[in-house]
């Protein structure tokens, strides 16, 4: 058989195959996005002569010292055990509401000694100046799961979904559905577990 | 015989360049797609904390503010923990001007939802950070978001 120059290659598909390489990572990338714990910081309020009082009892007090130590309700306490805690304490229900409304949802002991009602309960988180911002945001992260996985509870058993992928709904825009009713959902939910994280100012020593 | 002498004058063809544009812009859109631009060049260290009850930064209505040790080139400046808006590192009383700014350049409509998103070092006082959430709240810029990694769930 006899040699001959090797023809010169077609290299007209190089070009379909470049595009379809690029469309490929088009797809498959996804540009980093930052993303974080969304807080509201509370309003200076003007001072006022007669301090709202609240019940001890109604009060959940999380400290952190400046040796990233957790203190919980006056006992010592690992952050893992943190949301458990919480939630127990949220989800008691021991009394009524402002308007007197039982908290007819709530699935925690009831225990008279703890909270009234999710309306009524509030959680105080205080930390030292020498507090690490790392410690300080795990335990930030663990009362927020607290609030998120009740209200994921209370939106599955009252329109068979979750909380979680209510809100992501919301920011969807190929959302199929009503919108607004979606928000009045979330509000019900939001309303049923209000977030009453409050940060008190550090103390400083 | 005569076979090899064939051989021997025969060159290989030259390879055809013709599909090089395509590989070079290949590449060009690629990394244009993936590299994520840095507006600010950090001169602080920042290792974010980790979280998993997190939400996605709205970029057209955030301003961000660091905070870290400064990092081994700005030795300088010392192993405190600084402030750092924009390019350069920033005092407590900065803050609330630089807030003001962000929230002017903003769209009308989105001027009163401006989020404050706070990338701090893990290893910061988190007395830094009260500060500035103090100052924040001083002119009403209520929203803040604490920029984690995402941690994953085990």
């Amino acid at each position: 058989m006899a040699k001959r120059a090797a023809p010169e290659v077609n290299a007209g598909s190089m070009a379909d195959i470049a595009f379809l390489l690029l469309i490929f990572f088009l797809v498959t990338t996804t540009v980093e996005k930052d993303k974080g714990i969304l807080r509201s910081l509370p309003q200076i309020e003007p001072p006022s002569d007669d301090p709202v009082i609240i019940k001890q009892k109604n009060l959940f007090t999380v400290l952190l010292n400046k040796n990233d130590q957790l203190l919980v309700e006056e006992e010592q306490m690992q952050v893992k055990d943190l949301r458990k805690a919480a939630m127990e304490f949220l989800d008691n229900g021991g009394s009524t509401d402002a308007s007197g409304n039982n908290c007819d949802y709530c699935q925690g002991a009831k225990d008279p000694s703890s909270s009234d009602h999710p309306d009524k309960a509030i959680i105080t988180l205080q930390h030292d100046r020498e507090t690490s911002y790392g410690k300080y945001i795990e335990v930030q992260n663990e009362l927020v799961a607290a609030y998120n996985v009740l209200r994921n509870r209370e939106a599955k058993r009252l329109y068979n979904t979750t909380f979680t992928k209510m809100l992501a709904d919301k920011d969807d825009v190929y959302y199929q559905g009503d919108v607004d009713k979606l928000k009045e959902r979330i509000d019900v939910i939001k309303k049923l577990f209000p977030l009453k994280l409050s940060e008190a100012e550090p103390k400083s020593n | 015989m005569g076979k090899f002498s064939k051989k021997k004058g025969g060159e290989l063809p030259p390879v055809s360049t013709a599909s090089l544009p395509d590989i070079v812009f290949m590449l060009l859109f690629f990394f244009m797609v993936a590299t994520v631009m840095r507006d600010t060049s950090l001169m602080i260290e920042n290792r974010l904390p980790s979280a998993d009850q997190i939400e996605k930064i709205e970029k057209d209505r955030s301003m961000f503010i660091y905070a870290g040790k400064p990092s081994a080139q700005y030795k300088n400046f010392g192993t405190e923990a600084r402030l750092q808006i924009n390019d350069k590192f920033a005092s407590i009383e900065n803050v609330q001007p630089a807030v003001q700014e962000a929230r002017a350049g903003l769209r009308p409509e989105l001027q009163d939802r401006l989020v404050v998103a706070l990338k701090v070092d893990e290893n910061t006082n988190a007395g830094l950070v009260s500060d500035v959430k103090q100052k924040l709240r001083e002119i009403n810029a209520l929203k803040i978001m604490y920029i984690t990694n995402v941690k994953k769930v085990e």
